[in-house]
């Protein structure tokens, strides 16, 4: 009972903080610079392993795809198979757990050391709100560089699959051909429904993440418990979510 | 073209204010740190709070500061709750924090620029004359370009007190100020929290356990002792006061024959 109270206790927190960041959207223009660092530290800094990570998805995807339809002799099919699957779901999946990772953790404890260290008090005395100062440059980096990081990751992903399809002896596909598969069965609104997906778990990941670390009490070691629990609630939360999305989506 | 000069401030700006707490307890938990306090501080006045460690006296001061909420009582800034965020618009507050709790991603000279930066309290150029002009009185002009990290505890303790000087308080709150700091550093800072009373036309309240501090520069002083207060007056009634308690604390005598943690013990 009292881990469901906490549960709804940081929920309901999390929906007040969203909601007190954003009644401060008039100052905007104030933040662009620190939002302009949030977004080169959450998406610029992450493209290398973004990049990396999403070749070797499409990569492995396509392996495995070759290995099970040229059983069926549909071949043909790879790019389909790939496209899809990196625009729908593993390409704002695979970010999303990046950015919980790499982001949401770093965000956890730098939030969580400025409480613990009172600099977040100081920020309430000087009458800076921290929903302002701390949570809406991060919040509205995140709905800027999210789509761009997906598009980025699901392309990469493509490649990885084009080169394993031209490269691995018993698939032997063309690019020409793999990306001719793959453009036949994609649609704008595919590629719409990954992106509003990432958007939505890149902003829940932030909010969750900004959320744990100005709720920390305590000292250093209270510091890495929150950003363990900022992970955890940012992944099982992502996990959740798609299940949800998905099933409004289709 | 000069920008458009800001202030969000309403009122009389530079004022100093007065602050009232009235029966004001604060529990955490099974643990009760304040019982029943009550004060009345002057506006533009001096006030120090002392106590042994552990008596509640920084509680007392963020409860004035409205960074927590008492469990029960008031605490008023001019008749306004600290707590709501319109009293923070209303009255410049400023809280030198015991750590300093300087920003630790910003310089020392973004640190002390923030304030009038956010609040657009005026142009960039003033923001840099005043910046440079609170380095100055604390000694802190080859610290500009450096960043919390590479400062020591005294200077750090220097940043914060300056960081309160640019923000033009009309209630300025210290917490230890004179802690880890050499003496001269220490006599240096209670210089200056006597000067800006008449500077800045400011209402301080001081929480230290600084003697010399407190019987050189304080209109008046309040002892705190296991949540409450024992006493609240001048300076010269607080030396002539035969409270045992309040004795023993102003004068501990230092007994090698029989220390007080075997009178403790004992007991």
């Amino acid at each position: 009972m009292k881990k469901i109270n906490a549960i709804l206790d940081a929920f309901g927190s999390a929906v007040l903080l969203a909601i007190r960041a954003f009644a401060s959207l008039p100052s905007a223009p104030r933040i662009l610079k620190r939002m302009v660092e949030q977004a080169f530290f959450g998406g610029y800094a992450s493209l290398p392993i973004i990049s990396i990570l999403s070749f070797f998805i499409g990569a492995v995807l396509a392996l495995q795809a070759g290995i099970s339809l040229r059983e069926f002799g549909a071949k043909e099919l790879i790019g389909t198979l790939v496209g899809e699957s990196l625009v729908r779901e593993l390409g704002p999946v695979m970010v999303s757990i990046l950015l919980a990772g790499r982001v949401a953790s770093a965000i956890t404890a730098e939030l969580a050391s400025m409480k613990v260290y009172q600099e977040v008090d100081a920020l309430v005395t000087m009458n800076i709100p921290p929903e302002r100062f701390l949570v809406l440059p991060r919040l509205l980096a995140v709905l800027l560089y999210m789509p761009v990081l997906t598009i980025i990751g699901i392309v990469i992903g493509w490649l990885g699959g084009a080169v394993v399809c031209r490269y691995v002896g018993f698939i032997s596909i063309e690019p020409e051909q793999y990306f001719q598969s793959m453009k036949h069965f994609l649609t704008v609104g595919k590629m719409i429904d990954g992106l509003v997906k990432s958007e939505i778990f890149g902003f829940c990941i932030i909010l969750i993440a900004c959320n744990t670390g100005l709720r920390t009490r305590g000292g250093p070691r209270e510091i890495g418990f929150a950003v363990t629990r900022s992970v955890v609630f940012s992944l099982v939360t992502i996990l959740v979510l798609d299940y949800f999305i998905t099933r409004a989506q289709s | 073209m000069k920008k458009q000069i800001i202030h969000e401030r309403t009122g009389s700006e530079k004022n100093p204010v007065g602050v009232e707490v009235a029966n004001l307890s604060k529990n955490f938990g099974q643990q009760s740190v304040l019982r029943d306090v009550s004060l009345a501080i002057k506006p533009g006045e001096i006030f120090v709070i002392m106590g042994p460690s552990g008596s509640g006296k920084s509680v007392l001061l963020r409860q004035i500061a409205g960074l927590d909420l008492p469990t029960s009582g008031t605490v008023r800034i001019d008749s306004h709750d600290p707590a709501v965020p319109d009293t923070r618009d209303r009255f410049a507050l400023a809280l030198v924090f015991q750590a300093g709790a300087l920003f630790n991603s910003l310089t020392v000279y973004d640190n002390l620029a923030l304030y009038p930066l956010e609040h657009r309290l005026c142009d960039r150029n003033e923001i840099r004359s005043r910046v440079q002009r609170a380095l100055k009185i604390l000694s802190l002009e080859n610290a500009t370009r450096k960043y919390p990290s590479e400062l020591s505890g005294g200077m750090k303790k220097r940043v914060a007190i300056a960081r309160a000087l640019v923000m033009e308080p009309q209630l300025l709150l210290y917490d230890e100020p004179t802690s880890e700091l050499d003496p001269v550093m220490s006599a240096t800072i209670t210089e200056i929290i006597a000067t800006l009373k008449n500077e800045f036309r400011v209402t301080s309240v001081v929480v230290s356990h600084d003697r010399d501090l407190a019987l050189t520069i304080a209109d008046r002083v309040a002892i705190l002792m296991k949540g409450q207060l024992l006493f609240v007056g001048t300076p010269d009634e607080l030396k002539q006061n035969r409270d045992p308690a309040i004795v023993d604390f102003m004068n501990p005598k230092i007994d090698l024959k029989n220390p007080r943690y075997l009178k403790l013990e004992a007991t």
